[in-house]
């Protein structure tokens, strides 16, 4: 079902903020349209990770890396094209981000600033887009309104519909559910299930549950180390391979 | 059950007490405001009318009008605003959103927030000195308005970086994240967002520009000159011209026997002129935060 060509490659990769360091040389592939999971609790450098794979890391200020990552097999760091780059890669942040902007325009910006202008297609995109993160026909009426006036949940579907806006290859979900309620939640988990046919989903998540639920593979970080990485099945089953994987899948430590 | 006690008593008298000391000294900042407009006005009173604002002064500026001082004031103001608010704004658009913390950014901000509080008199030599005399403009409005311009700059890149700064920075991210430029960021998310403070900011320069006096009468201000009445276009860029703050100056100290209508006319006009561009400003926020889109 899943085929096994990695579409991220991540090799001794060791991250640091200034003197801090918080990935200490990990290493590891995501496969072609597998949902890949990834827990630990906070402070462990999921969002690093994630920041450095779509290059925004790089906005901030002494934030520096070492060792490689690739996407389809480009070393991301001699990416010329670094928007390009961000295109191929649906962003989601643990808060909703509504730009403030019509819920039309909230999706139709990334079209837009990648160059496209017919009203036309941008149209059907923004359509496309809004079914995709099942919010089309709560919304289909006041396309016109501000994104921003959505509830937390909306507008938690509306970052996600501006992420596959850029029809992106990887769409990763940093802890997308914090902000908003367990129905709509699942409502976005069926949604993800669809989408993994057409792309490759990392799934950054607090909740253990969740990622039982959904991913393929998982990963335990802790404090900037990868202490498991294997098939959902065998990380939240009874007897993974760590102990320390155990005891935070079952809510002994975290 | 919600009995008070001898406390919960207490902290009542102090709050009422403490809630009449704040309304009195807001009282007391306000009044003197009203009793000088009302003064002024009624000083004004017999003077004020359209023709004293189309004018020139005329008999050793013992009558007459404003025509002059005002329309100079004009031009100082506007072009100064010409020149400073692009380079202000562009300024604090590279400061806040593209510099990277280094010694070489906190070097200019620290000196944009010291020069923010150099004395006008000093910008005012330093006008004389760099544009008069050094870049050989000579006395003119070109150079009174450059002076004014440098002495408004670092405000306006303070205020703008501030307007900038207030955008959340999460919006940024997210236009990142999609693949958007920084410029197309700045342009599409954070100035229309930030467009009513940076508007602020710039307009309430414009009071500062036309109320200060010494800078434009080292470097382009004069004492007296008549021109055409009813004509905007009276005062080319290299021209000396009249300013209403230094024409206040001149009648209330240096030429015996003016009328005192006249002198306070000049002072409600200046102003009326002041108040008028504050009220601008309000009026902008009001309508372009309206729009504020979180």
């Amino acid at each position: 079902m899943v085929e096994q060509t990695p579409k991220i490659g991540v090799r001794e990769l060791r991250l640091s903020y200034g003197q801090h360091e918080v990935l200490h040389g990990i290493s590891f592939e995501i496969l072609r349209n597998e949902i890949f999971g990834i827990i630990g609790p906070a402070q462990s450098g999921k969002t690093s990770l994630l920041r450095a794979i779509n290059r925004t890391l790089e906005f901030t200020a002494g934030a520096r890396y070492s060792g490689s990552i690739t996407v389809d097999g480009e070393e991301v760091g001699k990416v010329r094209n670094v928007y390009e780059l961000r295109r191929k890669i649906g962003m989601v942040a643990p808060l909703p981000v509504g730009l403030p902007l019509t819920i039309y325009d909230n999706v139709a910006f990334a079209p837009r600033m990648g160059g496209i202008r017919q009203k036309g297609s941008i149209d059907d995109i923004v359509e496309r887009c809004l079914r995709q993160a099942a919010l089309w026909d709560e919304v289909k009426d006041r396309l016109h309104t501000l994104g921003t006036r959505l509830s937390g949940g909306q507008q938690q579907r509306l970052t996600i519909a501006r992420a596959l806006s850029h029809q992106p290859e990887i769409l990763c979900l940093d802890e997308f559910s914090i902000a908003i309620d367990p129905v709509t939640t699942m409502r976005i988990e069926e949604v993800l299930k669809e989408l993994r046919q057409q792309m490759t989903i990392i799934l950054v998540t607090n909740l253990v549950q969740q990622a039982r639920r959904l991913a393929d593979r998982t990963m335990f970080l802790f404090e900037g180390d990868i202490i498991e990485l294997d098939r959902s099945e065998v990380i939240f089953s009874n007897s993974p391979a760590q102990q320390k994987t155990y005891d935070y899948v079952n809510g002994i430590f975290g | 059950m919600f009995e008070a006690t001898d406390q919960t008593r207490r902290k009542q008298r102090q709050e009422s007490a403490i809630k009449y000391l704040l309304t009195t000294m807001t009282v007391i900042i306000v009044l003197p405001l009203l009793l000088i407009i009302f003064y002024l006005f009624y000083k004004a009173a017999p003077i004020l009318s359209l023709e004293f604002l189309l004018e020139n002064p005329i008999h050793g500026m013992r009558s007459g009008g404003i025509w002059a001082p005002l329309l100079g004031t004009i031009y100082l103001v506007l072009i100064s605003l010409l020149i400073a608010t692009p380079v202000g704004i562009f300024a604090a658009i590279y400061l806040n959103e593209y510099s990277r913390e280094s010694w070489m950014t906190r070097v200019i901000n620290l000196a944009v927030v010291n020069l923010a509080g150099v004395p006008s008199i000093v910008h005012a030599l330093f006008g004389l000195g760099a544009f008069v005399l050094f870049a050989g403009i000579g006395r003119s409005i070109l150079a009174a308005s450059l002076t004014l311009a440098i002495m408004t700059l670092p405000v306006i890149i303070a205020s703008t970086k501030e307007a900038l700064a207030a955008v959340p920075h999460s919006f940024r991210e997210a236009c990142w994240n999609v693949g958007a430029t920084r410029w197309q960021t700045i342009r599409n998310v954070v100035l229309p967002n930030s467009i009513s403070g940076i508007l602020t900011g710039v307009i309430l320069q414009v009071s500062r520009a036309a109320g200060e006096t010494a800078p434009v009468m080292f470097t382009g201000a004069v004492f007296f000159k008549a021109i055409q009445t009813g004509d905007p276009f009276a005062y080319g860029l290299l021209d000396q011209c009249m300013a209403l703050s230094m024409h206040l100056f001149t009648i209330s100290t240096q030429v015996p026997d003016v009328p005192d209508a006249l002198t306070y006319g000049t002072a409600v006009v200046l102003l009326g002129v002041v108040l008028l561009f504050n009220a601008l400003a309000i009026l902008l926020r009001i309508k372009l935060r309206g729009k504020k889109k979180w």
